[in-house]
């Protein structure tokens, strides 16, 4: 049991944190959400830092309750785990858009919020008379976020788009894949397309709460997905943007215009473990000898008097290693004692030996193994919140960052279908 | 005027992860501040000398992602291993509502400049610092960049496809997000601040933001006990919530051209299948099997070799006009060119914006993703060379004659 191992190195002594009972840093600020799978993720955001986001659903309940995985497998609107996990803090009610009563209910919540956030397609809100353009000028202090596939007068405006085809057009899954270019190039998990949306809305809003702060003024915040994926990737855009040269995907590692090189090894829990950048300096030499001895496997090692050589001359630089035989022969030693060492080693030791002697290591956890890491538990990070209805505790993944002052907190898990209606549903 | 015009940003951010952060807010008007160390002329940043390159000149004032990640900044030096340099840092801290940064955990502190002395200087501080495992924790000393973050964070497993190694991001897709969320702390430690007065420190950890996007997986984990190491996971190609089918990327006339599918719901393949069904080699798009999403998804393996068989041979943007013509979401892989010069989906979005770079020229760089109606972001300030604003900043904003900053540069201070 790989996940035993877990959290033997180190302290689990949970660190101090902030008064739980502050107030969140966005206390005071109410949201209405129309329920979406494109900006749910910025809700969630907002209401996890305190605003107070009110939850709009259809009646019969948001199409995502009906999204796997579910509690238990049983496909139920109450048990959605993908709605739970994008809903946390928020309230719901039922309002019903297309008749009149609904109409009236809407304007009213809209009318007491301080900021919308929807998702609806472009057109939609206008025809029913309840969009940006007729609710604003009533409420000048109101900011209002669309987040829709290509923003909200784009020529591509009313394309249909998912997640996969957002990431696929956009950019980033031209970059993630294999060296064997007839894979497929793939798109990372998670629904990042619009959790990257939903990030830049929640950043909108906070910069259009600022500005209101000061002058009084609300305003109208579109906000693309395409837009979001395509300044996401990192070189590839900026690679193109500034020389106008085309990066190609490699195994687990940079999309690169020329080809990069990579050491892996299969440790001893039969993990794909990179093994990090072999040593070229005196000192890293040294670290990598040391960590050898301190394994007490020398004698297995022949290739550690290599290093001890390379540590003797001082180091060794790139431009030498093409130039002198001996030099190439002493960076492929340190290249080949890692892989001995990751083979030979869990991967999880691997990556703390090697780190807490100062070496950039990574390791790969799957999402399980990140809730049960000392790092992360000492940080706080796994949460677990009472839930009725499954008669058991529920962890959930916790705070992007911490705030001394004004704590992330989870004080309610995602509503049920109208639980808020007495309080927030209207007359 | 910019929304965040009234925000001074002391900053010492870098890389993509910090830079990232203070780069929308600039572009958002807020005066950010870039002090770099004129000693090492900067080159903590490592992307100030790196590629890419406009042509075939090489130096620290040319990387091409040090000035995509820096546009709209004021840029000085400041030596703060001399004591002026130290008490000119107070100065700038005493004026500024933020203090950002990316070092390693401790660096600010071992600089003289730790959260207590910041708040010395300015009560209502906001300190927000971003890391790869945060200032507190047991990894806290632990070494990271952008692909040992998505490691750590669980993001690199969950990218790939069955019975091969994880695919990861093929970039540095939390340095993104490391900027993205450190923008979002910085500006939620505002609001907060304008409400209450107080300021407070931020401790981010990166690989914590990041596995805060890992999505419902992780509760299929801690509610359902079902471990994402399993055999046939991931495949993150295919659906993860909502189930659909056919939902992949398939191959496209041409070398290493590709085309991806998300057929949402019954009345998506009721268009696909009469689209697909009207060619010569589509007629296996009536069998009756696939008419209901469980009968997709029971041959999901089957739909898959089929849609790879017929798209193979076909023009990617040609599927994708009659795709999306149908309604249905079926798009091409873009290329980095494709998606930049020929996709009106960023081209009128105004995405690239040209920026004018005293050493490199004109340049186009990554705009925003969002257009606000009455304080839109703007990006027209090329990125500063080394020390560039050193005389508006300590001239005009701290109030030193010429004379004095003659002094700084000549004691090398500045």
């Amino acid at each position: 049991m790989a996940r035993k191992q877990i959290g033997q190195h180190l302290s689990t002594e949970p660190l101090p944190g902030p008064d739980p009972d502050a107030a969140g840093p966005l206390a005071g600020l109410r949201v209405v959400e129309l329920a979406s799978e494109y900006a749910a993720h910025c809700g969630r955001l907002l209401a996890d830092y305190g605003a107070e986001v009110i939850l709009i659903e259809p009646p019969g309940g948001a199409p995502q309750r009906w999204y796997e995985p579910f509690v238990d497998d049983v496909p139920d609107p109450e048990r959605s785990l993908w709605f739970w996990h994008y809903n946390t803090n928020k309230f719901g009610v039922v309002v019903d858009l297309d008749d009149d009563e609904g109409r009236a209910r809407f304007r009213d919540l809209v009318a007491s919020a301080d900021i919308v956030v929807e998702a609806e397609p472009p057109g939609h809100l206008a025809a029913l008379g309840i969009d940006d353009a007729d609710l604003r000028p009533g409420h000048p202090g109101l900011i209002w976020a669309a987040v829709t596939p290509f923003g909200r007068t784009n020529p591509r405006a009313h394309e249909p788009a998912t997640d996969l085809t957002i990431l696929a057009n956009a950019g980033p899954v031209w970059s993630c894949g294999y060296d064997d270019h007839t894979i497929p190039p793939v798109r990372g998990g998670g629904n990042q397309a619009y959790q990257t949306a939903s990030i830049h809305a929640a950043i909108a809003v906070l910069v259009a709460v600022l500005h209101r702060d000061v002058t009084g003024t609300g305003q109208f915040i579109d906000v693309s997905l395409h837009a979001a994926s395509n300044v996401t990737t990192e070189f590839a855009s900026y690679g193109w943007l500034v020389n106008q040269t085309t990066v190609q995907r490699q195994t687990c590692r940079h999309a690169s215009v020329h080809p990069t090189q990579t050491t892996v090894a299969e440790s001893a829990d039969g993990r794909y473990q990179p093994t990090g950048v072999p040593p070229r300096s005196a000192r890293e030499f040294r670290i990598l000898i040391d960590w050898v001895d301190d394994l007490g496997w020398r004698d297995e090692l022949p290739e550690v008097a290599l290093l001890e050589l390379g540590e003797e001359r001082g180091g060794v630089s790139m431009t030498e290693m093409f130039e002198d035989p001996l030099v190439a022969e002493i960076f492929g030693a340190g290249r080949e004692v890692l892989v001995a060492i990751a083979s030979r080693l869990t991967s999880y030791e691997f990556f703390v030996q090697g780190q807490t002697r100062g070496m950039a290591l990574p390791v790969i956890y799957a999402p399980e193994e990140v809730m049960e890491d000392v790092h992360f538990r000492a940080r706080g990070f796994p949460v677990t919140m009472e839930h009725d209805g499954i008669g058991r505790p529920v962890t959930y993944a916790g705070a992007p960052f911490v705030m001394d002052t004004s704590p992330w907190r989870l004080l309610r898990h995602a509503p049920r279908l109208g639980e808020h209606q007495d309080t927030l549903g209207g007359p | 005027m910019g929304a965040l015009s009234h925000i001074r940003i002391c900053d010492f951010t870098g890389q993509l992860a910090g830079a990232g952060a203070t780069r929308t807010l600039a572009a958002f008007g807020a005066q950010v501040i870039k002090i770099e160390d004129p000693v090492t002329e900067g080159r903590w940043d490592i992307l100030r000398g790196m590629e890419p390159f406009i042509d075939d000149r090489r130096g620290g004032e040319l990387g091409g992602g040090f000035q995509n990640h820096n546009v709209e900044k004021l840029g000085i030096t400041l030596n703060l291993r001399t004591d002026r340099g130290r008490e000119l840092l107070a100065e700038i801290v005493r004026i500024s509502d933020v203090v950002a940064e990316n070092f390693a955990a401790g660096v600010l502190a071992h600089l003289g400049f730790p959260y207590e002395r910041l708040r010395e200087i300015r009560d209502d501080v906001i300190y927000v610092s971003n890391c790869g495992f945060g200032h507190r924790g047991p990894y806290s000393a632990f070494k990271t960049w952008g692909p040992i973050v998505q490691a750590c964070s669980g993001l690199t497993y969950t990218s790939g496809l069955p019975d091969l190694p994880p695919a990861g991001w093929g970039y540095s897709y939390m340095d993104h997000h490391g900027g993205n969320i450190m923008a979002l702390a910085i500006l939620t430690a505002l609001v907060h601040r304008n409400r209450t007065g107080a300021g407070q420190w931020v401790d981010m950890s990166c690989t914590d933001a990041g596995a805060s996007m890992l999505g419902p997986v992780v509760l299929d984990y801690t509610v359902n006990g079902r471990p994402t190491r399993r055999p046939g996971f991931p495949y993150s190609n295919r659906s993860d919530g909502p189930a659909m089918a056919p939902h992949n990327i398939y191959p496209a006339l041409g070398d290493d051209q590709w085309f991806a599918i998300a057929c949402r719901d019954d009345d998506d393949w009721r268009a696909l299948a009469t689209v697909v069904g009207a060619t010569a080699d589509g007629a296996w798009a009536d069998d009756t099997r696939f008419v209901t999403l469980a009968g997709r998804l029971t041959h999901q393996d089957e739909l898959d070799e089929r849609f790879a068989a017929w798209c193979a041979p076909r023009d990617k943007f040609a599927m994708q006009e009659l795709l999306i013509g149908a309604d249905v979401p079926g798009v091409a892989v873009q290329l980095p060119g494709e998606r930049i010069e020929d996709d009106p989906g960023t081209t009128e979005w105004g995405l690239w914006p040209w920026v004018e770079h005293r050493a490199m020229g004109r340049v186009r760089v990554d705009g925003l993703p969002v257009h606000l109606s009455e304080t839109d972001w703007s990006i027209e300030r090329a990125a500063p060379l080394l020390g560039q604003d050193n005389d508006l900043v300590f001239g005009e904003i701290l109030g030193l004659t010429d004379a004095e900053i003659g002094d700084l540069r000549t004691a090398g201070v500045i």
